[in-house]
Order: C-alpha cells, then structure tokens, then sequence
C-alpha cells in the first residue's frame, strides 16, 4: 500500500507516492531526484546520508520516508544561497576538505548544523561534531579545518 | 611556459559540483531504469543442488530472473585471468553465476531483475537455494597445511609459488651470507586482512538501443572494462561504450574487474531491451568485492656489528582468497618492495599464494607494500635492539647513498621490467623526518614511545596512457585521458599541465577522463601511476599543439615560430605583444572551412585570403584543426619514497593506543599541485591508521565473515586520526618529461611499521602482529607479567 506525503524540501512543497518502507534517502534519491543525498552503508554509521529534518541533522536512511510527513527538509542541494555556495561549502573547497566527495554532502549538511548551534567551536568540539561522519579520503585534517574556516567566513558575514 | 600553474596549490576545478550535491555518481545516473539485485551463497563452501524460484514469480515487479545455466556460453564461462603469471600455475577465476560449487560466502548465484531494487530484494528473499554444504578451508596455515582443498584440482591450495634470489656482490647465497653473519636473528610476522571499502560501492547501469551499448561502471578502467565486456557478450568494440561517471572511491577494489555485474547487468540489458542498474549495498561490498593485506612472513637476517644486513631470507604465506583474477601482483610487490632503500647484501624471497573460502585478494591502496615495508621496518627495529643501537642508525648504515642513483636491486618488478630505483636522498630525507618529529630529543617514558619507517614506492608503471587536447575556435582547451578518477583531482592536475604546456588560462581547459567516447586507450589508474602517465602524456600532447599554433601564427603573422610564444591565450612574437593573434583565431585558421558558422568562422572559408593558392589547404602530413594526441610509456617504474615517523601514547589500565604526533617527509618529484599531494597523504595515513589500530577481516570458523558492516569492522572517524605534519623533498625522475612520481599511495604504505614501532618502544614488547586493538595489547602485557612472574 502506498502512501501520499508532503515533504518540505529546500523550501519546495514536494509531494511522494510511497510504500510505508520507503526510505527517506530513496524518496529524496529515487522519488524526488536530489541525487545529492549519498548512501554509504544502509545502517546508519557512514553519515552520507545526513540531511537536515527540521534544521536537526538526521540519517536519511534510517528513517522512513512516511515518518517525516510535513516536515521540512534541507539536503546539500538546498545548502547554497541565491549569492552562491554557502560558507560552509565555500570553506569545503578552501581548505580541500574533500576528495571523491561522496561524503561531502553528509559532512555539509553536519557541519552546517554544528556551526549553528556552536559558532566558535574549539578543535575538540569540531573533531567531536564531525565524528559520527566517516571519510575514506581526507583523513579528516583539511575537513577540521574547513570547519573552522567555515565558522569565521560565517562570522565575517555576520550570519 | 608562461602560465606558471604547474607547482601550485591551486583550487580543485571539480568541487563545485560535488560541493553542491551536482556529482554524477553511479546510482544517481538512470532514473527509471529496471534494478538488478542478487542472492548470494550464505555457505564459504557448498555445491549448489538446484534453485528453486517459483516462490519468486508472482512478486510484483519481477521481470527476470536468471541462473548460470540461462546464461549463454561466452556470457557464462568463468571471468578473465587478468593477469597471467608463468609462476601462478592454478589460477582460478570465478563464474559470473555460480556454476556448481560456491566457494566463499557472497558468491552471486541468482540474478534478479525488477521494476525497483526493493521489489528485486523481495524477489531474492523467495529464491530457494538448496546447498550440500562443503567443509570450508578457513585460515591461511590451515589452508597451507592443504588437508581440505577450496579447488579440487588445485592440491595444497597452492596457486602460485615463486622463489626469487639476488646474490651478494661476492656471490653468495642469502643463506650462505646469514650463516656467515656474526649476528643472526629469526622470526614472524603476520598481518590481518583489510579492504578498500570506499563510501561508495561497486555499481552498473547499462543501456542497449539495439545496436549500441552503453555501460556506466564505477571502475578504475573504463577502458579495459570495455574490452572485456565486448569479449563476454560478442560485440564489436566501437559498438561498446564504456564511462566511469564520479567515482566515490577505489582505493584498489575498482581496478579489479570484469566483476560479474558489468557482464551481467549488460547481457540482461541487452536481453530485455531496457536500462538496467545495480548498485551494491554495503554487505555486498564486504563479501562480494575484494579484500587485501593477509599474510605471513617467516624472517631470517645475518647482519654485522653496525647492523648492515649481510642476508635476508623472508618466506611468505600470502592469503588469495577464493579466486585469483589479478593474479599474484599484491605478493610479488610485497617481495621486491620489501627492500625499501636498503642494500641488502644477498636477499631470498619466497612466497605461496594460497586459496582460501574467502573473498578474493585484489590490490587495496599500497597493494602488498605496506606487508613488506612491515617485514623490513620491523627486521631493522629487531637488528637495532640486538645491537643496542639507535634504530635510525641502522637504517642510516643500510641505506643506498644519493650519488648511487640508479640503483639496480637486481630483481623483476610488478611491471616485469628491472627494480631499478631512478632517483632519491634516503639520507636526507632520514635527517628531515628525525628534525620534523624531533627523534633525538624524544623523551621516552613508559607508556610514550616513538617509531619510524622508511619505503620505497614504484609508482607510474607502464604500459602507457595518452592524452588528447583540442583547442576550439572559442579559444577553450578540452583535455582528455583515458584513465579514470577517484578523487584525486585530476581534472585540476591535468588542467594545470595544460595551463602551463600551452600558455592558456585555467579557466579555459576543461578535463575529461574514464570516457571511452572521448579517449579509448588506457590503461587505468592504479599504483600511483595516473599524475606520472597521463600528466606527462598530456604535456607530450600539449607540446604538438603549441607546435602547430605556433607554426600557424607564424604564417599569419609573417614571424618565425622560434620567435613566438603563447601568454594568456595569445600567440605573440617574444618581446612584441602587439604582433599577436589569439589562440582561438588560430584554432580557426587551423581548420580550413567552406562554410562559414559563425563570425569568427569565416576568417577560415576559402575565399577569406588565409591561405595560399600555391599549397593545398590541408598540407602533406598536417591535420584539419587545432589538436595533438600523445602517448607516455616510461621504459619502467618511477621510484618515489617516504619516511614516517610517530609518537604514540598507550593507556596503563586500557591499553588504548593514541598517536599523539605523526610526521611524513614524503618524495613525489616534482609537484604539480602541493595541496592535492598533501590531502593524498593525510588520506593514506589516516587509512594506515585503520590498518595498524582498528580495521580486520573477522572470519570465523565457518567462512562467515562477522564484521561485514561498518558497526563492526571499524574505520577510523575523524577523533582516530592524527594531525599529519608533512614536508617535501623534491628529486625529480629523471625517466619522464616533467619530472613527476606517483603520491597517491604513499602516506598508507609505512603506517603499520611505524605505529607497531612506537608501540613497541612504549611497551619494551615485542610487536609483530598488526593490526594491534587494546585488547591484542592487553593480551601481550599480560603474557609478559606472566613470562616474568
């Protein structure tokens, strides 16, 4: 059986036709087309997949497309602003804080939450708010980085 | 070469998209196409009775299932032995299906076809398999041992045996010049299983439109996956595509192919005449792609008061899986790389590559190298301790001296050409690492110790790759090569050498690579090799193309091409900018037309006066437009190197290992983009890191693999890592036009010899076993209390 949902994505009414088991990572990947969205493991600890479920960061592909009906999404595609790349993913590119980029999106959608609960955050704290993101890549040195570089582009524009 | 691009740390060209959510991976690619799902052996070893799929047919959405025996006979036979070895005299290949006997758990036995991959996993569920369970050959000395075969005409489960002997200069054997050593020592070495495991898995999409295929693959060798795909399924090659779109990580799993899926998903696509896709999901990849690093080394060494090695006799148990695709490359780089940059007086090398009902073994960043730094590092370490000497020392006493360049180790590298080292300073680069980690004044206590480890990488091996580059009558660069990218940001590397080659603009040249519609000969791009070959090929073809704008100018501007040069996208006579005519308006005239297109066209029509009237538009020899194509193929290997040095810290109570500092002094040549050789680096150590604390292949007595996710086989986050504090030592290859040596392996390759170091020196144990969790460390300090009580 299938179910009709609404999902508020990147400030986008979206409506969706899905079985009760859809995924929220498929229903953006699949149903939706924001292939930005990756999915690195199925089982939650890669963080790929991490969108932003009300402003909160969450794995997409631990939650059901169903369960989230109304809410409002923000995913990498939606990150950018009508000036261009947000200073988190400008800080990204800065700092080379990515290679493959499959991750990168995850981190983003992370980082863009961290940085807006904790503006200043120390390097215990960055390498604490990025831990639950896994990156084959960088080793994660330029990624830390990038997220204090991330911090002050956003002070400088006051935001 | 006016653009100076070429050295800088300039900015990737591909982050936009990838930043944005705007990449191209695999499974973004063929919306609305049918999903392929597969059953897998759940048995390490079983013959396979029958499939029943009658339970299957009434899912919804099922278009097709199929076994081996639905498969034709060139689609069905068992898969390429990639590459052949006289010494690998059992090689064995699997089938795309099983055939008969599975022979490690992930074996694909069913393929499934329907409208969407749920409804495909619904159908596998209902797949009756019936299996005779065979006893499984797990462990690679039980293997050895050969009481059970994983091939029943394969006896021991020996696939491959080679013994390879270099001499002393004097002539003797490696066992003649340790039983004549005044200092001896024997002893093993074991390495656990590790694998790739990139965030993205293996993926296929195909489409057919009755005469032309295209595949999509997410592979390390576009190319070669095309060859192989019009072999299996009979089509003739400019009627195979083949394009590698992002790619979300190799690390070495990507080269190995045809896997079953890219003849699969293909045949089916082509059967069914519709777009077929299948992505792999993360348990797929622990037991059906490839695993690497599983060995045993039994190690003899004589060497003398100052620790110079005088013989060195190492014997190998190298674990292979199940199948044997790539042949014996991992054990054969472990044997000659071992050597690293010592001289070692005589050296005996002997491995078996042994089957087990396992995943295969296919080359993971470093591909056999870091086992056999491991074996290396860990024998000077030993010869240190035996001696009371600082373990820099004895490496320093061992080490080839700068002006001994070339240096011939006397044996056959991976790429079957002489293991001639063509550049390096071990010396320096030993007093830049001992500086940058501050070595001597380390102050030890228990629980802090500190470690090094020194390597050798043959990097950029042959056959050769080509780079074509057209410029436009816009005045744009277009780039191609055919090996593929994973990341390390060719599209910026190789625009910079075009940048520089021809004088233009980065932003004008644009790169394309792994796309068989824009360049059909390559090779792939593994061991460090795709900065060395393509690059280089990409310059050589550059130079043709200046050549020809210059010539081109010349005409038009009635100069002599030995007095022009191109700056910013302008040909112009040295010294007169103002006798200049744009690299655009030559790609114009390069192109004689009759029909004009646009403005600038039409100062290339045959009533435009360009041309003279006494030659025929298009000379003897020459070629319409503004283009060149070169290939690099280097007589052999380029030898780049590194040493890496750690401070670790281990818990008393816990026994957690922190490294609390690492250091590298790495040597690539010449760099053409700092930062991306940097961000390289940091990925290679922080996946030795894995290696050496947390990552292992859990097999238990069965052929089940345990730790088949990530909750349980356990890749490092970014509170696991250390900060890698890195500095360059340039010397350049003398082998290639730009002077360059791979990077791309580099930083993983030490990272186990190093970290088992300054364990050992922290602990005053003997470390010989990696990877090494608090719990093996627990485990040896209780032994020690044990052994001194």
């Amino acid at each position: 059986m299938e179910h009709e949902i609404t999902l508020v994505v990147n400030g986008t009414a979206r409506r969706a036709r899905v079985p009760a088991r859809r995924l929220l990572s498929d229903c953006l990947r699949h149903d939706l087309g924001l292939t930005g969205t990756h999915v690195g493991c199925e089982h939650g600890v890669c963080g790929c997949c991490t969108v932003l479920l009300d402003g909160e960061p969450v794995r997409s592909c631990l939650t059901f497309a169903v369960t989230v009906d109304g809410q409002e999404i923000t995913t990498v595609e939606g990150l950018a602003g009508p000036e261009g790349p947000s200073p988190v993913q400008r800080a990204f590119g800065e700092c080379h804080a990515l290679q493959c980029g499959f991750c990168t999106p995850g981190f983003l959608c992370t980082v863009t939450a961290l940085l807006r609960e904790n503006p200043a955050p120390t390097d215990e704290e960055v390498l604490e708010g990025i831990s639950g993101n896994l990156c084959r890549c960088t080793g994660y040195q330029n990624i830390a980085k990038a997220v204090h570089r991330a911090a002050e582009l956003l002070a400088e524009e006051g935001q | 070469m006016t653009t100076r691009l070429f050295g800088e740390p300039v900015e990737r060209r591909e982050d936009g998209r990838l930043l944005t959510g705007q990449g191209r991976y695999l499974d973004d690619l063929g919306a609305g196409a049918l999903a392929a799902a597969f059953v897998r052996s759940p048995h390490a070893h079983a013959r396979v009775r029958d499939v029943d799929v009658s339970a299957a047919l009434d899912v919804e959405g099922l278009v097709a299932v199929y076994t081996w025996e639905d498969l034709p006979e060139r689609v069905g036979r068992a898969l390429p032995l990639l590459i052949p070895h006289p010494a690998l005299t059992h090689g064995r290949t699997a089938h795309p299906l099983a055939r008969d006997v599975v022979r490690h758990v992930g074996e694909p036995v069913v393929m499934v076809v329907a409208t969407d991959r749920y409804l495909a996993e619904d159908a596998c569920a209902r797949i009756e398999v019936e299996y005779e369970v065979l006893k499984p050959v797990v462990g690679l000395e039980e293997a050895a041992h050969g009481a059970q075969l994983v091939h029943d005409d394969v006896p021991g489960n020996v696939g491959a045996h080679l013994v390879q002997e270099v001499p002393s200069g004097a002539g003797a054997s490696a066992r003649e010049a340790i039983e004549a050593a005044p200092h001896r020592l024997a002893f093993r070495l074991d390495i656990e299983r590790s694998a790739s495991t990139p965030l993205e898995g293996r993926g296929v999409y195909a489409r057919w439109d009755g005469t032309d295929l295209r595949v999509y693959t997410s592979t390390q060798t576009s190319t070669s996956v095309r060859m192989a795909v019009a072999a299996a399924l009979g089509l003739p090659l400019p009627h195979v595509e083949v394009i590698a779109p992002d790619v979300g990580g190799g690390f070495g799993v990507k080269i190995m192919h045809p896997w079953p899926e890219e003849i699969l998903v293909p045949w089916a696509a082509m059967l069914l005449g519709r777009e077929i896709k299948w992505t792999e999901d993360r348990r797929e990849h622990f037991v059906s792609s490839a695993h690497e690093r599983g060995q045993v080394q039994h190690v003899e060494v004589g060497f003398d008061d100052d620790g110079r090695v005088l013989g060195l006799d190492v014997t190998i148990l190298h674990d292979h899986g199940a199948y044997t695709p790539y042949g014996i490359i991992v054990p054969l780089i472990t044997s000659t790389q071992l050597l690293g940059p010592y001289k070692i007086g005589a050296y005996r090398v002997e491995f078996s590559s042994i089957y087990t009902n396992t995943v295969q073994v296919t080359p993971y960043r470093g591909a056999g190298r870091p086992q056999g730094v491991f074996c290396m590092e860990r024998t000077m370490d030993k010869i240190a301790r035996h001696l009371g000497k600082d373990r820099t020392e004895v490496r320093r006493a061992n080490f080839i001296e700068a002006d001994e360049f070339p240096y011939d180790q006397g044996m056959i590298f991976q790429d079957g050409r002489p293991l001639i080292y063509d550049s390096g300073d071990y010396p320096e680069m030993l007093r830049m690492v001992k500086e940058l980690i501050g070595w001597d004044d380390f102050e030890r206590r228990p629980g802090r110790g500190i470690g090094i480890g020194c390597y050798v990488e043959g990097t950029g091996v042959g056959p050769y790759e080509g780079g074509h580059v057209m410029v436009t009558s816009d005045g744009r660069v277009h780039v191609s090569t055919g090996l593929t990218s994973q990341g390390q940001g060719h599209e910026t590397v190789f625009a910079q050498i075009a940048a520089t080659e021809l004088g233009v603009p980065i932003e004008r040249v644009s790169v394309v690579t792994g796309d068989t519609r824009r360049f059909g000969y390559a090779v792939g791009t593994f061991a460090s090799r795709a900065a060395v070959m393509s690059g280089n090929a990409i310059a050589l073809a550059c130079r043709k193309v200046r050549e020809k704008a210059l010539r081109i100018a010349a005409d038009a501007l009635e100069a002599d091409p030995a007095d022009m040069e191109i700056t910013e996208g302008l040909v112009h006579v040295v010294g007169a900018p103002s006798a200049s005519i744009p690299l655009s308006t030559v790609a114009v005239l390069a192109n004689p037309l009759r029909y004009a297109f646009d403005d600038e066209a039409v100062k290339a029509t045959q009533f435009a006066g360009a041309a003279s009237p006494d030659r025929p538009p298009v000379a003897e020899g020459d070629e319409p437009g503004l283009e060149g194509r070169d290939y690099y193929s280097p007589i052999r290997s380029t030898f780049a190197a590194g040493m890496h040095a750690a401070i670790v810290e281990t818990d008393p109570l816990t026994a957690e290992i922190r490294i609390v500092r690492y250091a590298v002094v790495h040597d690539c040549g010449r760099l053409i983009n700092p930062m991306i050789v940097e961000g390289q680096i940091h990925g290679g150590v922080a996946q030795g890191v894995g290696g050496a604390l947390y990552e292992r292949m859990v097999y238990d007595e069965h052929g089940q693999l345990v730790n088949a996710s990530f909750m349980d086989f356990l890749m490092p986050y970014a509170t696991e890592v250390p900060r890698v504090e890195t500095a360059h030592l340039e010397t350049p290859s003398p082998l290639n036009p730009l002077g360059i040596k791979g990077a791309g392996e580099a930083g993983v390759i030490p990272v186990s010899a190093v970290v088992a170091a300054a364990v050992e020196d922290a602990e005053g144990i003997e470390i010989d076993r990696m990877p090494i969790s608090p719990s093996d460390l627990f485990e040896l300090r209780s032994r020690r209390s044990a052994d001194s009580g």
